[in-house]
């Protein structure tokens, strides 16, 4: 940012500038301002949950596009996440507080032996941020620890992250055990990780491989939406 | 001898002679030209695509399909030496579409311990580096991980490791002091282990 930003007080902006301004210091990875725009945001009377989709949620889906097309690079993302994630940590209790509309619920971690968790980190914050419910299992989970959440959670989706060539054929593990339990349809399972690609994704029996958090937000919010439709048919 | 800097950003060219090429990862150059110099293979020549790669798996393939395109007609035969490298079974099926040979295994750090081995060990909170990556480091890592300009992401890229594993080709205590470095500043315990050339030397003997 240019230095005249250090001028720039928040709390002296109206909403849009402010929010315009929440973007920019999302981009540059400044919690500590994020932070503070929050709070602004909440004390002006805005719901948490606007402050989330309108603030942090469209600041990210900015860094999100710029990571796609090349601009922005894996460290400026992570800055990127932190400096949301300090907003959601403000927001979180208060978006329990006041019900805000929950759009499914999903399950994910890292498969087994695979301890790379920045990509299921960054999925796991997005979707929260778009409106799910997310359970983090954490690294290096077993077939079992997936479908024990699966059922005790009364999730919707399933994701699955990898970051292993030799680790990612856990998917499939888990995918057919699911068949074999007979539950394989009762949930969305999406993929994810760099070694994956789209054919992976349809060999092992995903719903969907997911390139990146973003692609895993849309996709999510359009399968469930299909789940839902599909259930008010059969109704 | 190119220099690191070379092999990681341009690699290294044919000298165009011998019968067979080897098409590799300029991580693994002066490996190759030690062994070949130790067994006299003169038979082989060697074409390195920029070690850089290894940080994008995603550009191997079209690279190694790009490189053996372009050298086939002038060799008898061609034989690729990367492992999968993180490109999901995607250089394996490339490869033999093109009809050519690669190493196998998941990536060098197999290789160099050897594939089955490697597995055995299970150590999934390990992180490994080899003679070409202590020396390159900061290019491979420290860098393009962003710890140069932003070092409180350390933990976020490493907090699940517990070791750094530094699978040591060669006897050389200047390198092994920089890798104990390494390992000090991601926060990780150290180990090294010899492995000398490892697959590597057996692999390339068949070709």
């Amino acid at each position: 940012m240019s230095d005249e930003d250090h001028d720039i007080i928040l709390s002296e902006l109206n909403d849009e500038d402010l929010v315009a301004q929440m973007f920019d210091d999302l981009y540059d990875g400044m919690k500590e301002e994020i932070e503070e725009g929050v709070n602004i945001l909440i004390a002006r009377g805005w719901p948490p949950y606007r402050v989330l989709t309108e603030a942090l949620v469209g600041g990210m889906t900015i860094v999100g596009h710029d990571f796609r097309d090349g601009i922005l690079f894996v460290p400026e993302v992570l800055l990127a996440a932190n400096a949301m994630k300090g907003g959601m940590f403000i927001l979180k209790p208060l978006l329990i507080a006041t019900g805000a509309p929950r759009v499914g619920k999903m399950v994910i971690g890292t498969v087994k032996g695979d301890i790379h968790d920045i990509g299921k980190n960054l999925v796991g914050m997005m979707m929260e941020g778009a409106g799910f419910e997310v359970v983090d299992l954490g690294i290096n989970n077993a077939v079992d620890a997936y479908i024990d959440a699966l059922l005790a959670e009364d999730a919707d989706i399933l994701g699955m992250s990898a970051l292993l060539t030799t680790t990612m054929p856990y998917m499939k593990v888990v995918i057919d055990t699911m068949i074999e339990k007979g539950i394989r349809d009762d949930y969305i399972v999406m993929v994810g990780g760099a070694p994956l690609n789209e054919e992976f994704g349809k060999a092992i029996g995903a719903d969907a491989y997911c390139r990146d958090a973003a692609v895993a937000v849309e996709t999510a919010k359009t399968l469930i939406a299909r789940k839902h439709n599909q259930g008010a048919a059969h109704a | 001898m190119t220099s690191d800097t070379a092999l990681t950003t341009q690699g290294l060219a044919a000298k165009g002679a011998g019968s067979v090429l080897l098409i590799a990862c300029g991580a693994l150059a002066r490996e190759i030209l030690a062994l070949k110099a130790a067994n006299r293979w003169d038979h082989l020549d060697l074409q390195c695509l920029p070690a850089i790669l290894h940080n994008s798996p995603a550009r191997i393939v079209p690279a190694v399909r790009d490189a053996v395109a372009k050298h086939r007609d002038a060799y008898d035969d061609i034989f690729v030496v990367y492992a999968d490298c993180g490109t999901g079974g995607l250089l394996q099926a490339a490869c033999a579409q093109m009809g050519v040979q690669m190493v196998a295994g998941p990536h060098c750090y197999a290789f160099f311990e050897g594939v089955d081995a490697f597995a055995a060990r299970d150590e999934i909170t390990a992180f490994y580096l080899t003679d070409f990556l202590v020396r390159q480091f900061d290019a491979f890592v420290w860098g393009p991980l962003g710890l140069d300009r932003h070092p409180e992401l350390r933990d976020m890229y490493f907090g699940n490791y517990e070791k750094l594993v530094y699978q040591a080709q060669t006897d050389d205590a200047d390198l092994t002091a920089k890798a104990r470095d390494c390992a000090a500043r991601l926060g990780l315990a150290f180990e090294r282990r010899f492995t000398g050339y490892g697959e590597l030397e057996t692999a390339l003997a068949t070709v």
